[in-house]
């Protein structure tokens, strides 16, 4: 029974990892920007979520969506404010402003931190789930609300595939990822397509930090650990390749729960790490990343 | 190369360095044990300075260096009762090899890639510190039986002195050959490599000081404390600190990033009536600085072009 409990609680958390992972590559494949804001983005939306219901007495349904909605505000804030300013700056020089987007959104994701922890206190908080119960499988009792988790994860991504792939809309932005200046010279505005790309980041972003919120409670102090594993599912999938993410987040969310489960929960995050670690030396771009 | 002697900088740095000697003279024990701890930190951000400013490697794990430096520095001295310079030399050459293991990927991979392995360095580092408990005092923190001295002035000087040495090294070599090339290499590493210059070597190189003076700076730092912990040494929120510091202060200047260090801890220090207040507003500052004035501090004082 523990190896379908394992299976069970593996498939959830790593179904959460994937969606956080995969808006972190959107915006990668886009705009090449590596948001180090990530974190933070999430955590407000399950804190608006939790802020909704716990504070002003709303049902969970409009929590989550208006946690959602808080997530998509906060990153196009972030990219009107942070990121575009410093992509068109002429007083950075073209090859050093990666590492400056890097430092201005680490410090943004601080700032949104420290103003989450003034307003709402350090205490974790735990979203009211959507649905309810325990649901019994071959012997196993399951929270209901791990498998909406990782259903609705599994919608979204589906959705966003769906888009990319098969809307004119989401061909151009898959267009812009490969060729900017040729995607201007059709006639698109990039910039449009920039600001609808990091829209729909903040929402895959936003649900899936509502569904963190249901599922394990967020706290101002799992900023910084949200932006290293998406990071790092990212980057062992190889950036800027979606399935690799998802292969990634898959792959790290059943080593830790293995871990978690047979060895100790203490030592939940060293295998993923030394993991990455290898995957570094033996394949520095990840596991279906191209360069 | 021009006469340093001739630049407003160098007589401002002189300046603040003489202002800084005579400082204990006026000011109180606390002030000088904030500053003491700022000098340290100040290492620490010239250090991170010489590879990201030069050799242009993002590296979000410069507690990587400084915690293992910290740490074997305690654990031998409370282990073994060894004198606290052996401790610092051996605290040191634990963080030489650690900056030799985490330049090996460094070497193959660049950008995030290498950002991300310097982060994942101090995640497994902090990990590890935690499972070894008996060892390294695990969430607690280690305590170290032995200081390098009691009297608050001696070690602010200690420090400042320090600094100061380690400022100049710093500064000097990235004046010197090594630092321009290393410069050329962060910029465009094919055509430095196409004009003959050995890159991989020179980045190796850069490593190795920048995990000589963390490492060192961090023994030291342990003997100043007497303790060691996740939170002071290791944890992610250390690195960021550093690195708003160097960025701060100004990159590719060796001097601002030490500026930078202090300008941290004071005004920390004078925002602390604030309470939770105080670091929101340090990184509002901090961000305002990165994006409207890039070149940060030393950019604002010589208002020279971006280079």
């Amino acid at each position: 029974m523990l190896g379908l409990q394992i299976i069970v609680d593996g498939f959830a958390i790593s179904a959460l990892y994937a969606l956080g992972a995969t808006g972190f590559t959107l915006i990668f494949g886009v705009s090449g920007v590596l948001n180090l804001s990530h974190g933070a983005i999430m955590v407000s939306a399950a804190v608006g979520a939790w802020a909704l219901h716990d504070l002003l007495a709303q049902n969970a349904y409009i929590g989550a969506t208006f946690g959602v909605v808080l997530a998509m505000i906060v990153s196009l804030v972030t990219y009107g404010v942070i990121v575009r300013p410093i992509q068109v700056s002429r007083s950075i020089r073209e090859e050093e402003k990666e590492i400056f987007i890097l430092t201005a959104t680490l410090l943004w994701g601080i700032i949104l931190q420290e103003v989450i922890a003034y307003l709402f206190t350090n205490n974790a908080k735990s979203v009211v789930p959507i649905v309810d119960g325990v649901v019994s499988v071959l012997g196993v009792r399951i929270p209901a609300n791990e498998i909406f988790t990782a259903i609705i994860c599994w919608l979204v991504i589906g959705l966003l595939w769906l888009l990319v792939n098969r809307t004119p809309a989401g061909k151009a932005v898959l267009a812009a990822s490969m060729n900017p200046k040729g995607v201007t010279l059709l006639g698109i505005e990039l910039n449009w397509i920039y600001i609808a790309v990091w829209a729909i980041y903040g929402a895959l972003a936003g649900i899936a930090g509502v569904l963190l919120g249901m599922f394990l409670g967020v706290s101002s102090y799992s900023v910084g650990p949200l932006t290293a594993s998406a990071f790092s599912i990212v980057v062992l999938g190889g950036l800027g390749s979606v399935t690799g993410s998802l292969i990634a987040a898959y792959v790290v969310g059943y080593i830790e729960t293995i871990t978690a489960y047979l060895i100790s929960p203490a030592y939940r995050f060293i295998p993923s790490l030394l993991l990455l670690v290898v995957v570094m030396y033996v394949r520095p771009y990840g596991l279906l990343g191209r360069r | 190369m021009r006469d340093i002697t001739k630049t407003p900088l160098f007589w401002f740095c002189i300046l603040c360095i003489v202002v800084a000697s005579v400082l204990p003279v006026w000011v109180s024990g606390y002030v000088l044990g904030l500053l003491t701890v700022a000098y340290y930190y100040g290492v620490f951000a010239m250090a991170w300075d010489l590879l990201f400013g030069f050799a242009n490697e993002v590296n979000f794990g410069p507690t990587f260096l400084i915690g293992l430096g910290a740490y074997t520095a305690g654990i031998v001295n409370g282990r073994y009762g060894l004198p606290i310079t052996v401790c610092v030399l051996l605290g040191t050459l634990a963080a030489i090899v650690g900056g030799l293991l985490l330049a090996l990927p460094a070497l193959r991979v660049s950008g995030p890639y290498f950002g991300l392995t310097t982060l994942v360095a101090v995640l497994i580092l902090q990990n590890l510190i935690v499972v070894f408990a008996d060892l390294t005092g695990g969430e607690i923190g280690l305590t170290v039986p032995d200081v390098i001295s009691i009297d608050a002035r001696a070690n602010y000087w200690i420090a400042l002195a320090f600094m100061v040495v380690c400022g100049a090294i710093l500064w000097g070599l990235s004046r010197s050959s090594v630092g321009l090339i290393l410069q050329a290499s962060g910029q465009d590493k094919v055509q430095a490599g196409a004009l003959g210059f050995n890159v991989t070597k020179h980045k190796l190189a850069a490593f190795v000081i920048s995990a000589f003076f963390s490492g060192l700076a961090g023994a030291m730092l342990v003997f100043y404390m007497g303790t060691a912990s996740v939170g002071t040494f290791i944890d992610l929120t250390v690195a960021v600190q550093i690195i708003i510091a160097a960025v701060m202060g100004g990159r590719r200047t060796i001097v601002g990033a030490a500026l930078g260090s202090i300008f941290l801890v004071g005004m920390t220090e004078v925002l602390r009536p604030m309470g939770e207040l105080a670091t929101l507003i340090v990184s509002v500052i901090a961000l305002l600085v990165v994006l409207f004035f890039p070149n940060g501090f030393i950019g604002m004082l010589t208002r020279k072009e971006p280079a």
